[in-house]
């Protein structure tokens, strides 16, 4: 049986966790489909034809599904699951949406935010803010997944899949797309990025970010913070990394003024090396950190800014 | 309008959880357990609209074992009107709990059901959803703000590239995220009070729900340990460490 991904898009490429699902959906199952929904979704089908490892992309068209609406993607994907072993998603925004409705309509259990496929039926998952690890079994004929793409190393390379176009399901006009309200940034998206420099209350004020943003651009990083910053109001909702906000895994986390209470540290301890700056030295982040140095961070920043232009 | 809001008992936030020696789980015996936070969110964001008028009443939802009655009267004291209990002493997954909220609702009918987005236990963020697609009604998940007005929902939802504004129809499943609002806390004539609001228990079975668990846990596990770091004195060991050990910059 063949495995269907689904994947999220933003109307010209698919988002890169796609590639990273397909390398889990390649674990499930040896034949990986896409299902590209969309309004105009030609040259998103492309990109997902383009990902190692997928055998065919199914380009399905209707307005309806331009904004992603779990309420008219859902009966799209229950239509098109009979023909599938399990159905994959990242565990994001959408994944998180859409996963679990598609999994009710079939009646069929759900595996959230998988970590690990131990076998086609079997996976890992955390579970308290990723203080335990769950291996779960599923019996289900159609296995629901959502997989953390952090930790589903994407493919190198290039494929050229087959895209067939399917008829849409329409929508049901229970819900409607008014508006969003995404925060712009020039630097690298969070989840991606190789660096990610990260504040917390320490900071003090959204003013005194300025400081990291000036450290994350030397450093060609992505801008994360605590929930305290983010609930303080300091920087919008999607800086927060996270068990309820962003899960990173990059190369070298940098956390500024950020204790570490178990919440933030769920969303980083995947990350290859930690460096912590807190002027208190009992704070629990500098248990997961290999790099600490302790002392006010309103001196250390600037000094690292300036460290870094010197070779 | 009346509004049913889910509460599930959890092991509290603060308690630092514990794996079972035998792998089978998580310790909860002896164990402080509270209303999942976010569901704190949800029945909070219930009384808000009781207050602006839009609510007539609320209903407190939850199963488990007997003592999630516990977990009802906080939101009771909280200032919600009453409660319903499935008391079911086995393991509950997400979609067994969405099918019993579900006949609960049928029987219920309210015009809109508020849950937390997920339950900080087994972190599965699914119960909402489910519930939604089983009633066939609209969701507004991770919500940032909530308005209502003739028989839609507009809901400010959080998502990955910062927020998105939905429009829903009535009736409607909303999950509540972080910054929807904050909880208060029951005054003390409102716990009295609450010892009073009346709890109907109900069972799975003459709600005619299998509530059979779908996933089998095989086994729960401590997550690997970070392997203890050091501590550097100066910025240029920071960088030099960085740079020549590390390789990362």
């Amino acid at each position: 049986m063949s495995v269907l991904v689904i994947a999220a898009h933003d109307g010209k490429t698919v988002r890169a966790n796609v590639a990273n699902a397909v390398v889990a959906a390649g674990q499930m199952g040896s034949d990986v489909h896409v299902l590209v929904a969309g309004s105009s979704a030609g040259e998103v089908a492309k990109s997902a034809a383009a990902i190692p490892g997928v055998a065919k992309v199914l380009q399905a068209e209707d307005a309806a599904y331009a904004n992603w609406l779990a309420e008219d993607i859902a009966p799209l994907v229950v239509k098109l699951a009979p023909s599938y072993s399990h159905i994959v998603m990242a565990a994001d925004s959408v994944g998180k949406n859409v996963a679990p409705r598609v999994a009710a309509l079939l009646d069929m259990a759900l595996v959230s935010e998988a970590i690990q496929v131990v076998s086609p039926d079997t996976f890992v998952r955390p579970i308290y803010a990723g203080n335990a690890m769950a291996t779960v079994q599923s019996a289900e004929k159609i296995k629901i997944v959502t997989i953390r793409p952090t930790n589903f190393k994407a493919a190198t390379g290039s494929g050229s899949a087959a895209i067939e176009q399917i008829p849409g399901a329409g929508g049901n006009g229970l819900a409607s797309f008014v508006g969003a309200e995404l925060s712009k940034s020039e630097r690298p998206e969070l989840t991606g990025a190789k660096i990610v420099v990260s504040g917390g209350r320490g900071l003090a004020s959204g003013e005194n970010f300025k400081m990291l943003e000036t450290l994350a651009d030397k450093l060609g990083a992505g801008l994360g913070a605590s929930r305290a910053a983010v609930d303080a109001g300091y920087v919008p909702n999607d800086y927060q990394v996270g068990q309820t906000g962003k899960v990173v895994a990059p190369d070298l986390y940098i956390a500024i003024g950020i204790s570490g209470a178990i919440q933030h540290l769920a969303g980083m301890k995947d990350s290859k090396t930690i460096v912590a700056i807190n002027k208190d030295e009992e704070a629990p982040i500098f248990q997961v950190a290999d790099y600490g140095l302790v002392g006010d961070l309103f001196q250390i920043v600037p000094e690292l800014t300036a460290a870094l232009d010197k070779k | 309008m009346k509004v049913l809001v889910g509460v599930k008992r959890v092991i509290d936030y603060n308690v630092k959880i514990r794996v079972k020696a035998d792998n089978t789980g998580v310790e909860t015996a002896n164990v402080k357990m509270s209303m999942n936070p976010f569901d704190e969110i949800a029945v909070e964001e219930a009384i808000r609209l009781k207050e602006k008028g839009i609510v007539t009443e609320i209903i407190a939802f939850s199963a488990g074992p007997a003592q999630c009655q516990e977990t009802i009267r906080t939101a009771l004291a909280m200032g919600a009107d009453r409660g319903v209990l499935v008391q079911c002493d086995g393991e509950l997954q997400p979609l067994a709990v969405a099918k019993l909220m579900k006949a609960v609702i049928d029987k219920e009918q309210p015009g809109l059901v508020i849950v937390g987005k997920q339950a900080i236990d087994d972190d599965s963020n699914a119960t909402g959803q489910m519930l939604a697609a089983l009633l066939g009604w609209s969701q507004g998940t991770f919500a940032n703000k909530l308005a209502i007005a003739d028989g839609t929902a507009e809901v400010k939802r959080e998502v990955d590239g910062g927020l998105e504004n939905i429009k829903i129809k009535l009736p409607a499943v909303i999950t509540t995220d972080l910054r929807l609002n904050e909880p208060r806390y029951a005054s003390l004539p409102n716990i009295m009070k609450a010892k009073k609001k009346p709890i109907e228990t109900l069972t799975a079975d003459a709600l005619g729900v299998d509530v059979a668990p779908r996933l089998k846990t095989l086994k729960v596990e401590e997550p690997p340990k970070r392997k203890s770091g050091i501590k550097v004195k100066t910025v240029a060991e920071l960088v030099d460490k960085l740079r020549n050990e590390a390789g990362v910059i």
